[in-house]
């Protein structure tokens, strides 16, 4: 009897053990665990609000998925239709949009930057970078990782609202002549080739 | 022996469960306090996730004049009722007006303004 409740016992760690770790592992591996409202550690879970607002859950499980930021691909979720957000709301204004890529970190190490206006035109304007943070000719502006991780140029961003600095090759996506890769599959720059597939 | 050792597993799992769900606000959450809680009332808790299904980043970061680093904005309630920041939507036609004050009002007392949400932005830089 003691033998046999010992024994379940140690299949019980067992289990417990492996499914902590299986939890963890899958927790790094799969996106989707969006926190409700009441339990993010910024709503307040006594306001009216935390039961009226739409939980982003519910809005953000429907969209294509990503493994960080707000968990989804939004340029993607964008260019598919699945989400429509308005251009404008003052009928004068003018919406301007770009399809021109800019290479950028020519002479670097990590492979070079692939800057695509058109997908950043659909979502900003122009004004939005020009000219405050970068100057309209190309290579008139020094942009460097230390500014764009202090929060500035594209860390303005990235590492705020789009895509965090964590993803490295999204940016860094033209690989040099030569250059041998070995790159996480949810990092393959081939994602931003025309009729790339993501993750 | 072993089942203390049970017991602090059973422990240390509660404790993962109890953690993970404290983590964190939602990317881009940008709680607005420079003169909500001075005026009595909870925080802002702006929800970058929620406007950008709605409404490209040009709409309030080009037409309403919203400049893209937290805290550069003086968005008060006079300016909104006014019709500007906020207030271009929120007047009860596009979305809920100024008299639903908790459903912005909504964050925990305290906290700093600023932007939040996800490990990826609590490292050394400005954010």
């Amino acid at each position: 009897m003691q033998a046999s409740i010992s024994r379940v016992k140690v299949h019980l760690s067992r289990w417990l053990a492996g499914s902590l770790l299986g939890l963890l592992a899958a927790g790094t591996v799969f996106a989707g665990n969006w926190l409700p409202l009441a339990k993010d550690g910024v709503h307040d879970p006594r306001s009216p609000a935390a039961k009226q607002l739409q939980e982003p859950k519910e809005a953000l499980s429907r969209l294509t998925p990503d493994t960080t930021g707000n968990q989804v691909r939004w340029v993607l979720s964008l260019e598919k239709g699945e989400i429509n957000p308005r251009e404008k709301l003052l009928p004068e204004t003018k919406v301007r949009k770009l399809d021109q890529d800019i290479l950028l970190n020519l002479k670097g190490g990590m492979p070079i930057v692939r800057f695509p206006h058109k997908q950043h035109t659909e979502w900003l304007d122009c004004s939005n970078c020009h000219d405050q943070l970068f100057e309209q000719k190309t290579g008139a502006t020094k942009i460097s990782m230390f500014n764009i991780l202090q929060g500035e140029q594209c860390g303005v961003c990235h590492g705020a609202v789009a895509f965090p600095l964590t993803e490295c090759y999204r940016c860094h996506s033209v690989v040099r002549p030569g250059q041998t890769t070995n790159l996480p599959t949810h990092m393959n720059p081939q994602f931003h080739k025309p009729g790339g597939v993501g993750p | 022996m072993i089942a203390r050792l049970v017991v602090a597993a059973i422990a240390l799992a509660l404790a993962f469960f109890v953690d993970i769900p404290e983590a964190g606000a939602e990317y881009a959450d940008v709680v607005i306090n420079k003169q909500a809680e001075k005026n009595g009332m909870r925080p802002v808790v702006f929800p970058h996730w929620f406007h950008r299904i709605r409404f490209r980043c040009k709409v309030c970061h080009a037409e309403l004049g919203f400049k893209m680093r937290a805290g550069a904005n003086d968005v008060t309630m006079a300016a909104i009722i006014d019709g500007k920041f906020c207030g271009a939507c929120h007047n009860n036609d596009i979305a809920w007006s100024v008299e639903k004050c908790d459903l912005c009002h909504s964050g925990k007392r305290g906290l700093p303004s600023g932007i939040y949400g996800g490990h990826e932005t609590s490292g050394p830089g400005r954010w």
